[in-house]
Formats: structure tokens, sequence, C-alpha cells
């Protein structure tokens, strides 16, 4: 391969704007939702193993730490599903202009703000 | 660049298309089931057992982990060949990239076997 070869975008010269990051924000919560999978999995298989295990599943959840990180994963799941829904209506045509991409960008980084304090009042 | 195709679909459209509809059911199964959560405070290990060995929660939950591998795939091979990249990593990134996304079917894998233990194991 040429090295000599032009970059056309060298990202690192760039300032991302807000729709850039939640783009990349979208695909840093779905790497990071595959590993805590292997959490809720184990928790879930805990839970189902016995009335005891469910007790314990039950008594882990109100441990500070667990708690957090079971917000932490459903904050990702949370994120990574609203810029997902911004991905299907923006694949339907809507917003595809570069104000619409910001007004969705916005709306995503608000509405996931929101759902993820819900989320965290309803674990505490 | 990327010179080697490890795509399963051996086709873009296919894998979107792919990722679309694996992320509506997903989206579904997971409100779905954090709306029965937060709608059911105080739930006793009766009913949560009840609710998933019932035979249509059992196919409807693998068929989710089945759509997560699908859909971790698209994700994590396009994440892959986006970034694991012989401009970032130089002559090693065609091995490196390949050790990534075998390590991530193996994780699916393993996802998958679990979650029918789980399931079947009711």
């Amino acid at each position: 391969m040429n090295d000599k070869r032009p970059k056309n975008l060298d990202f690192s010269t760039l300032r991302l704007p807000l729709p850039a990051i939640t783009s990349i924000l979208h695909r840093v919560s779905g790497v990071f939702i595959f590993a805590g999978v292997a959490v809720l999995l184990w928790l879930f298989s805990e839970s189902l193993s016995s009335s005891e295990g469910f007790a314990r599943v039950d008594s882990w959840l109100s441990m500070p730490i667990t708690k957090l990180l079971i917000w932490a994963i459903l904050s990702g799941l949370l994120y990574h599903l609203i810029a997902g829904i911004k991905h299907l209506v923006m694949d339907l045509g809507i917003g595809e202009t570069l104000s619409g991409a910001q007004t969705g960008a916005r709306l995503v980084v608000a509405l996931s703000i929101i759902a993820i304090v819900m989320s965290g009042v309803w674990l505490w | 660049m990327v010179t080697n195709v490890t795509s399963f679909g051996r086709s873009g459209l296919y894998d979107w298309v792919v990722q679309r509809l694996t992320a509506v059911y997903l989206a579904m199964y997971f409100v779905g089931l954090l709306g029965y959560l937060a709608f059911s405070p105080e739930l006793s290990f009766e009913q949560w057992r009840d609710l998933f060995s019932a035979t249509w929660m059992r196919i409807a939950s693998l068929f989710a982990l089945v759509a997560l591998c699908a859909h971790a795939w698209v994700g994590l091979w396009t994440i892959s060949t986006d970034y694991l990249t012989s401009d970032l990593l130089g002559s090693k990134a065609s091995v490196i990239r390949f050790a990534f996304q075998s390590a991530c079917v193996i994780v699916m894998f393993i996802y998958l076997v679990w979650g029918i233990q789980i399931l079947w194991g009711l």
C-alpha cells in the first residue's frame, strides 16, 4: 500500500460537532452493553435459579455498588436505544439536513439525560 | 484500508437490514421487560419464574438473544473494520482485527449457550 496516499479526513485535526459526538457515543455504548450483557445474564441466571438465588439478587441490588453498575449498564442501554431510534427516524428520510442532524443530536442528548435520570430514580 | 472481508452477510445491504430488524425487535423486548419490572415493584420469585418458563416467553427471550448476537456482530464488525486498520495499527492490523472478531464470536456463542441453559433449565 502506498503510504503517501493523501488522507481526505484526518479526524485528529477536527473539532467534533455534536452529531459526531452522539454518533461515537452510540458506538461506545454498544460495546459497553455487549460487555454488560455478561453481568445481566449472570444476575438473570441467579435470579431464576431458586427462591434463594432470587433473594440474593434482590439483596445485591440494594447495595450501592451493584446499583451503580446496573445503572451504568441501563444508561448505556437507554442511550443506545434513543440514539438508535434517531437512526431509524433518519433512515425514513427525516432530519437528514445539517440543521436536522443537529436538532436530532440535541434531542438524543436531552431525551437520554431524562431517561437516565428517571432510571436512576427508579433504582434508588 | 481493510482488505479481507469477514462480514457474515458478504453484503453491506444484508448487514444493514439485519441490524435494523434486530434493533426494532430488541427495542420492543427490552422496553417491554423494563416496563414489566417498573410496574411490578413487589415481584416474587414465583411470578418471575412463571414468566420465563412460559413457552412464548422462552421463545421471545431466545430470539432476543439471537437478535442481540446478530446486532452486536454487525456493530462490532463495523467498529473493528473502522478502527483496527493498517492506518492505525500497521502491518499487524489484519491479525489484530481477526483476533478481535474471533473473540466477539466466542463471547456471542457463550451468551447464546448460557441463555439457552438458563431458559430451558427452569
